[in-house]
């Protein structure tokens, strides 16, 4: 499934290009709240972050999990009870946020990865939706109405986060953050492994890897940042409700990723911007939007599964090899 | 001789994904005739006969079956059109029993045995009718295999290893088998190692090396060329 | 009034029946999966819209053209059968080269489609649907009184599970589609028309499931989101049972379905998460299934 990153790494010529392109990349995030509405970036800031740590399991490990949404919403509950009930300090919640989701990671790893492909995403949605179901039992998460009006507080104490320039800096920062520990954990040792156990996972195994660790460490890590995806998302927007953890955001993350394109570095993150953007337009309209992310769904399995930036990474992949 | 081979195959070409397995393999067998295929381990005999059956279906060439082209027809219609199977692994299902194995594949022409004369061949088969179908020794799963196909009324059968790794007793009961067959006017092409079993059988052989076509010689011949075999086929 | 650990007998028996109904939605829906599972490969997430599906086709065969409820239990099995088949012939049939995660994801896509279109059409709000007047009243079993049309479900569905594991373990059909389910080459090979065999397996799974819906409709309403809360317990329920036999998924569904309704008597904070916790217990337990086989 993956294109891109590592045939970027073997061509000096488009490394650069790759080098250049992140730059010009960074230097649109920091210009952008002068240019759109800073609330829709730190959106797609948020659910680029989520898109990406999703894509670490299903792009590079191979594992479809269809219950990210437990991760993203559940740390959007502990980061909005933490913040308001507690009053802590905001990078403090989002991070406590990240640590339950890394925590319930590791237990509901735990228990999918002893199963493989199709089941390991039946078992992830079931325990999500178990999840879903205790979310709207337990008192703190205030059942159908949600965690409303979480303080965004002041940053380390110091910096004033209702300033919309100040919250767009600090969830850049955020998402700059976690992007690039993808990126490295994708990169290190520890990633080339898990894509060998992509690849075969037999073969893995009898080259001695303990494949289910790995496996395991993998989806901790996922969970931990899609949690530091929604923990933001939480101080963001300053709720937190049951529609973060229900079984269609799991879906919508999927989409994302696949319409952006699995297993590619900024496949994700182009995929939660489009996905975003449509959802904020059809917002005003008439038209249902669960049937155009279905229809967009149908379109990409059919037609281009390498989705938009695996598609594009392939044909400048194939390009040379006519040429020559 | 003069007659159009019932099964005519002129340069075929086959891929296994990406890897190129037949070159221009080509192969006449006339009808009534029992032809065998040598050849080392990984020459192409399976291969040949799965690209034949369309099991296989990366290919190139010509496959004509009296006449009729096969290469275009989806892996069903090949079988419809008159040609038994009987795979190397023997592909006799865990989740059917003896009985209901023996009549699955469906009917493809008039003629065929029935089920009684074919119990009456392949009487332990009749005693074990009700048990699973893997439950069966080697022997009798091989027995299966050949008997599933003599039902449908194919009047050309693709046999493929009958005898690997089965007690003498058995490999004569096969050849006898085959023998028999022979004498209903039955077509055989046949994948064997076993070159005293293909011996007793076998009309013609053909030589395969490397994905091609090397030799061909009629049946009498083989012990005189013994020594040239036992080059190529390494025994 | 009698009692057992403390609960009035009625009550238990009640809890038992819903238990029991439950579990015949279970039981009928897992089947559909294992089935269509087996032999395409799919996890067939359109089911709970299918089922959702056949609901609505009872609903609007009544309430546009005054069909009534024994047609609508054929006719609305036959029409989602029908828009199976479709799905199956120009989308699914296109994926069986590639991972089996995208059949699931093809038909998360599908779901999502038919739900918001029916959510957009009808509302999110249920639509009644009244039971046949000859299942309406209730019967004294002696023990409790049990509503006709429950009665029914129970009975309708087993009569349904049972003719379907008849037809796949007695049938030539049924040994086709066994056969297929271990090496559809081979039966290929023999002369089988396996593409046809699977576009017949994808629409009798929904049929099933449009049957279900229709059972169904009396009983809860007839809403765009029936399908996708129950199919994901029903995902649990064949995680369960493991998807290697027939009459695992079956009894499974029922077994569950009972233990649900029990722990509604017993603890009812835990009866909508009780499913999910069976299945972490057996995971832990017996990785594979209950009857499920290594693979």
């Amino acid at each position: 499934m993956a294109v891109g990153t590592e045939y970027l790494a073997e061509q000096p010529k488009l490394r650069t290009s790759a080098i250049v392109l992140s730059a010009v990349a960074i230097a649109a995030l920091l210009a952008a709240p002068f240019f759109f509405y800073p609330v829709l970036v730190m959106s797609i800031l948020c659910f680029a972050l989520f898109a990406c740590a999703f894509n670490l399991l299903i792009g590079y490990v191979g594992l479809l999990s269809f219950g990210h949404a437990a991760f993203f919403g559940g740390a959007a509950y502990f980061t909005a009870h933490a913040a308001k009930v507690w009053g802590w300090e905001p990078l403090a919640a989002i991070l406590l946020g990240a640590a339950g989701a890394a925590a319930m990671g590791l237990v509901m790893g735990f228990l999918a990865i002893r199963r493989q492909g199709i089941y390991f995403a039946m078992i992830t949605l079931a325990l999500s939706q178990m999840f879903a179901f205790i979310c709207l039992q337990v008192p703190f998460t205030h059942g159908e109405d949600g965690i409303q009006g979480v303080p965004r507080g002041y940053l380390l104490g110091i910096v004033d986060l209702n300033q919309p320039l100040a919250m767009y800096y600090f969830t850049l920062a955020i998402f700059l953050f976690g992007f690039f520990a993808i990126w490295r954990i994708v990169h290190s040792p520890f990633g080339n492994i898990l894509k060998a156990i992509r690849e075969n996972e037999r073969r893995a195994v009898s080259l001695g890897y303990r494949v289910d660790r790995y496996k395991l460490g993998a989806f901790v890590m996922s969970a931990a940042l899609a949690g530091l995806a929604g923990g933001t998302k939480a101080i963001v927007f300053q709720f937190a409700t049951l529609t973060d953890v229900a079984w269609q955001m799991s879906g919508e993350v999927i989409l994302m990723t696949l319409l952006g394109g699995i297993g590619t570095m900024i496949g994700p993150v182009v995929g939660a911007g489009l996905v975003i953007t449509l959802q904020k337009y059809l917002a005003a309209s008439d038209f249902p939007v669960t049937v155009l992310i279905g229809i967009i769904f149908v379109i990409c399995v059919l037609l281009f599964r390498r989705g938009i930036v695996g598609e594009i990474l392939e044909f400048m992949k194939r390009k040379p090899k006519g040429t020559a | 001789m003069s007659s159009a081979p019932l099964l005519e195959v002129r340069g075929l070409n086959a891929w296994y994904g990406e890897s190129h397995v037949l070159h221009g393999v080509d192969l006449d067998i006339r009808e009534g005739e029992t032809v065998t295929l040598l050849g080392r381990n990984g020459a192409g005999k399976t291969t040949t006969l799965r690209a034949i059956m369309g099991i296989l279906r990366r290919r190139e060439g010509v496959i004509r079956l009296r006449g009729k082209d096969l290469l275009g027809l989806p892996l069903h219609k090949v079988a419809q059109s008159g040609i038994g199977y009987v795979p190397e692994e023997r592909g006799i299902f865990a989740s059917l029993n003896v009985s209901e194995n023996l009549t699955l594949p469906p009917t493809v022409s008039e003629g065929g045995m029935s089920v009684e004369e074919i119990y009456t061949l392949f009487p332990n088969l009749h005693e074990r009718r009700s048990s699973q179908g893997t439950k069966l020794s080697g022997g009798e799963q091989q027995m299966l295999a050949i008997a599933r196909v003599l039902r449908t009324g194919a009047r050309f059968i693709l046999l493929d290893e009958p005898t690997e790794g089965l007690a003498p007793v058995i490999v004569q009961r096969i050849g006898d088998v085959l023998t028999a067959l022979k004498k209903r006017g039955m077509t055989i092409l046949l994948v064997e190692q076993n070159f005293r079993f293909a011996k007793k059988v076998a009309d013609r052989f053909y030589l395969m090396e490397d994905g091609r076509m090397v030799n061909s010689f009629p049946g009498h011949e083989l012990d005189a060329r013994m020594d040239e075999l036992h080059e190529v086929l390494g025994v | 009034m009698s009692t057992i650990f403390g609960i009035p007998t009625p009550a238990l028996y009640g809890q038992i029946l819903i238990g029991l109904i439950n579990g015949s939605f279970y039981a009928m829906l897992s089947l559909g999966l294992a089935v269509i599972f087996g032999l395409l490969r799919v996890i067939n997430f359109a089911h709970g819209a299918q089922y959702m599906l056949g609901a609505f086709a009872a609903y609007l065969l009544l309430n546009w053209l005054g069909i009534n409820y024994w047609l609508a239990l054929v006719l609305a099995p036959l029409a989602v059968g029908v828009i199976a088949v479709i799905i199956e012939r120009t989308m699914l049939s296109r994926l069986y080269g590639v991972d089996h995660l995208y059949g699931l994801l093809l038909t998360f896509g599908l779901a999502l489609i038919l739900e918001g279109a029916f959510r957009y059409w009808f509302g999110a709000a249920g639509q009644p649907y009244a039971a046949p007047s000859q299942l309406t009243g209730a019967v004294n079993l002696g023990f409790m009184f049990m509503p006709v049309y429950r009665g029914w479900v129970v009975v309708a569905s087993l009569v349904v599970c049972i003719g379907t594991w008849l037809l796949i373990e007695k049938t030539r059909l049924g040994a086709y589609l066994r056969a297929a389910t271990e090496n559809a080459t081979l039966v290929q090979a023999f002369g089988v028309n396996v593409p046809l065999l699977l576009t017949l397996t994808y629409g009798l799974g929904a049929a099933l499931a449009a049957f279900a819906g229709v059972l169904a409709a009396p009983i809860y309403q007839v809403s765009p989101l029936m399908g996708s809360n129950l199919i994901i317990i029903v995902f649990a329920v064949v995680v369960v049972g493991g998807m290697g036999s027939i009459l695992g998924a079956i009894v499974t569904g029922y077994v569950l379905g009972v233990l649900e309704g029990l722990t509604k008597v017993f603890y009812p904070e835990a009866s909508s998460i009780v499913i999910f916790v069976i299945m972490a217990i057996v995971l832990l337990v017996r990785p594979a299934g209950l009857f499920g086989r290594e693979e």
